[in-house]
Parts: C-alpha cells; sequence; structure tokens
C-alpha cells in the first residue's frame, strides 16, 4: 500500500471508532488528540483494527508513532508497503 | 479451545463478548437461565410484556454527544446512535414529608428546586457537582471515602442531604448507609447532570440489540448451560465444567456471576471470600387500565423516603415500605404510547425473611407486602389501585435466581475488583463486582475488562 492508501486506510478505521467525528478537516501533521475526542481505548482500537484488517502487529512501546496522521502514515509505511489495498 | 468464555449473558458479559469477538476471538458466552439479561431481563405474562431489574437508562447524553460514559459505550460496542433512540423521562422527583423536590435532566433545574424548596444551598450543590470524582480512564483502581463525609462539607441542610443521597443509594450502591465517594460520584453524574431515558420498548431493545450485535460479529451464546465449577491447577483456570458435567477449554475466563460466586466456581476455593451484599430487593409491578398520567401519576420516576432520615439498609421485616422508588415506564417522552399502563415500585428487603417461607407462605407474603408496598406509594404519588388489572411481584429470591448472586444481592457485593484481576492468571470479573455502576456502567465494565485484559495478550 501506498502512503495515501494507508492514510485512506486509518480514515476509515477512524470514521468506525467515531462515527459522529467530522473528518474532513483533519490536519496530518497535527496530533488526534487535539482535533477528535480519542481516549486510550479508541488508540488500542485503532491498533486493534489494524491487525484485523492488515495482519499489522504494532508493539506497545511504538504506540506513540501513532500520534498524527502523518506519523502514523510514516510509520506504517514500512510496515504495509507489501500489503493489498483493502 | 475457545480464546475466552464468559459466564453470564447479562449486560456485562454481552458487552464483554462483543468487544472480543470483534477483534477475532472465539468466544463462548454460558448462560444458566433460558433466557438473557441476567438482573435486567423481561418476560411475558398473560400476554403482556413485563421487565425487571432496569428502571430506565442513566447517564442520558443527546445523540451525537462524544465524551461520556453512554457515548464510550456506542463507541467500544461500534453501535450507532441511531440503532439505540432513547426516549427522555418526563421528569421526576425526590418525596420526603413535606418537600418534594422535582428534577430532570437538566442540572439547573435541580438547583433551581433546591433554590425553591431550601433557599441558599443550590450554590453548594454546585459545588458538590464541581467536586465530583471524575469518571476516570475506565477500570483503574480508585480511592474510596464516605460519600455523606464530602456531602455534609457542601451541603448544610441535612434533609436536603439525605434527599439526595436517597435516588442515588437506591439507583447502585452496594453499600448500607453510606455509599462510598466515588460510586456517589458515577451515580450523581449519571443521574443528576446526565440523567434519565428508556429505549421505546424497554430493556428487551436494548438487550436485543447487543445479543444481535454479539452474534453478527460471530460470538456464540449457548443458553442453559450453566458453569457448575472451574478446575483450578496452579494459578490458572483448566477447565470449565458445565452443569451436565461437559467440560470445555478455554485460554481465559470471564466471569460476570460475582465475585462471591466466582470464587466459588473455583476448585480450590481461595481461602478468603468476600461477603455477600446485604442489600436486595423487591418490586411489585401493576398493569393499569389507562395512561397513569390520568391517574395523576405524571412523574417519571418518583423516590420517597416516609421520615427526614433515609435509612439504606437491610430491613429487619421482609420489606422496608418505609422508603422506595415508584417507576412509570409510560412517562418518557416515547413515540408512541405503550401497550399497558405500568406502575413499578421498587423497595428494599430481606433475603433472609423470603428464603425462610415455606411453600404457600411465600405466596401469601407476596400479597400481602404487594399491597403494603402500593399502600405506602399512594403517600406519595396519587391512589391507583383502582385501577390495576394485573400484577406481579419479585422478591430476593428471584434476583438470586435470575443473577446468581448470594442473597439476592443487586448490586453484588461491597468488595469490588476494579481492575477485574482475581486470584488466577486467566481468570477475571466484570459486572456488578468489578464496580461501575448503574446499567451504563456495567455495559462499561465488561468493555474495560475486556479491552485491558482480554484483547492485548
Amino acid at each position: 500500500m501506498t502512503g495515501a492508501e494507508i492514510k485512506e486506510a486509518v480514515l476509515d478505521i477512524l470514521s468506525g471508532i467515531a462515527p459522529d467525528e467530522d473528518l474532513s478537516h483533519l490536519k496530518d501533521e497535527v496530533a488526534f488528540r487535539e482535533q477528535l475526542e480519542l481516549d486510550s481505548m479508541d488508540f488500542l482500537d485503532i491498533v486493534m483494527e489494524l491487525r484485523k484488517r492488515y495482519r499489522v502487529q504494532i508493539p506497545e512501546q511504538d504506540y506513540p508513532a501513532l500520534s498524527s496522521m502523518q506519523s502514523t502514515v510514516s510509520y506504517l509505511e514500512p510496515l504495509m508497503k507489501d500489503i493489498a489495498k483493502k | 479451545m475457545y480464546d475466552t468464555i464468559i459466564i453470564g449473558a447479562g449486560m456485562s458479559g454481552l458487552a464483554a463478548g462483543i468487544r472480543l469477538a470483534h477483534f477475532e476471538q472465539r468466544v463462548c458466552i454460558l448462560e444458566r437461565h433460558s433466557t438473557i439479561g441476567g438482573l435486567n431481563s423481561f418476560y411475558r405474562l398473560n400476554g403482556r410484556n413485563f421487565d425487571v431489574g432496569l428502571h430506565a437508562l442513566t447517564n442520558y447524553v443527546p445523540p451525537g454527544t462524544k465524551v461520556g460514559p453512554l457515548s464510550r459505550l456506542l463507541r467500544a460496542l461500534r453501535i450507532g446512535w441511531d440503532q439505540l433512540p432513547l426516549c427522555q423521562q418526563v421528569g421526576s422527583a425526590i418525596a420526603f414529608p413535606g418537600v418534594r423536590l422535582r428534577f430532570n435532566n437538566d442540572f439547573e433545574f435541580l438547583l433551581s428546586e433546591v433554590h425553591r424548596a431550601f433557599p441558599g444551598e443550590e450554590d453548594g450543590l454546585r459545588r458538590l457537582a464541581a467536586a465530583l470524582a471524575p469518571y476516570e480512564e475506565y477500570g483503574q483502581a480508585r480511592h474510596s471515602g464516605s460519600a455523606r463525609a464530602v456531602l455534609e462539607s457542601h451541603v448544610r441542610e441535612p434533609l436536603l442531604r439525605e434527599m439526595l443521597l436517597c435516588p442515588l443509594a437506591f439507583y447502585g450502591s452496594p453499600r448500607e448507609h453510606d455509599p462510598n465517594f466515588d460510586e456517589f460520584s458515577i451515580l450523581f453524574r449519571s443521574i443528576f447532570l446526565e440523567g434519565f431515558a428508556r429505549p421505546q420498548a424497554g430493556v428487551r431493545e436494548l438487550l436485543k440489540l447487543i445479543v444481535r450485535k454479539y452474534k453478527e460479529v460471530g460470538g456464540e451464546l449457548r443458553l442453559r448451560c450453566g458453569v457448575r465449577r472451574l478446575i483450578v491447577s496452579g494459578d490458572c483456570v483448566q477447565e470449565v465444567e458445565l452443569d451436565d458435567g461437559t467440560r470445555l477449554a478455554a485460554r481465559r475466563v470471564l466471569s460476570s456471576a460475582g465475585l462471591r460466586e466466582t470464587f466459588q466456581l473455583c476448585e480450590p476455593q481461595p481461602k478468603d471470600l468476600p461477603a455477600p451484599g446485604a442489600l436486595s430487593f423487591v418490586e411489585a409491578l401493576s398493569v393499569v387500565d389507562r395512561e397513569p398520567a390520568e391517574l395523576g401519576l405524571g412523574e417519571s420516576i418518583v423516590f420517597f423516603n416516609d421520615a427526614p432520615q433515609f435509612e439504606y439498609r437491610r430491613p429487619q421485616d421482609l420489606v422496608d415500605v418505609r422508603s422506595g422508588v415508584i417507576c412509570v415506564p409510560n412517562n418518557f417522552q416515547h413515540e408512541k404510547r405503550l401497550a399497558d399502563g405500568m406502575v413499578r415500585i421498587s423497595c428494599l428487603a430481606n433475603y433472609d425473611g423470603w428464603n425462610a417461607l415455606a411453600g404457600p407462605d411465600y405466596g401469601v407474603a407476596k400479597d400481602r407486602w404487594y399491597a403494603r408496598m402500593v399502600a405506602s406509594a399512594e403517600r406519595f404519588v396519587p391512589p391507583f389501585r383502582q385501577a390495576v388489572v394485573a400484577r406481579d411481584m419479585f422478591t430476593p429470591l428471584t434476583i438470586r435466581r435470575f443473577t446468581g448472586h448470594d442473597q439476592g444481592a443487586v448490586y453484588g457485593c461491597g468488595q469490588k475488583r476494579h481492575d477485574g484481576t482475581t486470584h488466577l492468571r486467566n481468570l477475571f470479573v466484570c459486572g456488578n463486582d468489578q464496580g461501575l455502576v448503574g446499567i451504563v456502567g456495567t455495559l462499561l465494565s465488561g468493555i474495560t475488562v475486556a479491552t485491558n485484559h482480554l484483547l492485548q495478550r
């Protein structure tokens, strides 16, 4: 998957976790927490959904890499480059 | 081999099951009864629908709200606001001798009522609301202190303190007399700051929604399938033995049976069993032949007490009719009228007293106490007995039968396991005895324990 495809996948996960959030104005470089009402369970759910949908394993010490869209995509790019888009 | 076996298909077990099955665990919920719900359930009797347990959903917030327990719960279960339409209360009251405080889902209204009945105390109530323990990250350990002590530091008028405590105790305190402050805070928020609502069709609508969701994500549910014992070896549950002797293997077990009751299932049992909870209830259900509002019963829920002091204790007698809760399910802002007019009255009761009644005496006692409860309630709402066309009564023994809780302890035992862990590495508890209170709390309990302990391994 390309960076753009990964971003789309993360957006899809976010819209499932937080259906009442408007994601169209989400800024890639700003932390999710500053833009969305997400708590620790929501962050864990992002990790779990990635595992469920794309079989990506993210160890707990790497969770901070998922703080913004930009950091999430750059963290996931090497892990997901050989995974087909769904 | 299951990833997780869950004991009990009540709110917390089902909610936990949804989380685990959604994330691809092989999950099985074992339920001893022929129906789901546990304490909060429903049945049909002579062609009429009855609900037990839940009077109303607490923690009401408007659809689309992003924070708070109800939002948290819906998100965790991937349930959209549109899937659970909630009808708000029309208004409730706390009725003590000579004083009646009305409240609804707008805290400012309660403040104005306090100002009317106890001028000057509204500021103290506002300070109290600001001093409440926050809804913490769910599932973390909490501190506990006396709720009465905190109340006294903000509210001068003793009668007002008792009146504020009354609904909160009835709707979730497992402790006699003085709830701990954390529980008080959760209850205060869920009732006074958020509020009451009800699905149009009552608890069955909520239960059917979550059980459908559970099955959609691939969860397995076995009814009439009680757990006889948990076979322990070392620090692990090895197998789950059913009432019929079948043994099931699971990596982990999550029990909503109650802390004491779960320990009693373990073989060998841990040495120190928590004491059973002391508080149980009777409920008198009356079907009336018209809308209760036409009889003058226009409020959603009335919490009553006939003395300046409110005693929240196990009564000596079979029932304590001095105080109680009158719920009129019809008085919520429903889309369409309910099929029947219904008045439900709950009062504190003594489990041992009910349990000691032999055969026919039990039925006689139900009739006698039904009449006393109605008579007591009619001191605080207009008389309705002349309009009653059908009735039913549940007792602490009914609660014992449907929840499995020793002593019919509605809110479980006084000792809670906030983090859901036990002495065994792969055994966890959720529900009442995990310590989140109220209906939304119990659902969140399953979600929290499942997420914190069962998902991440």
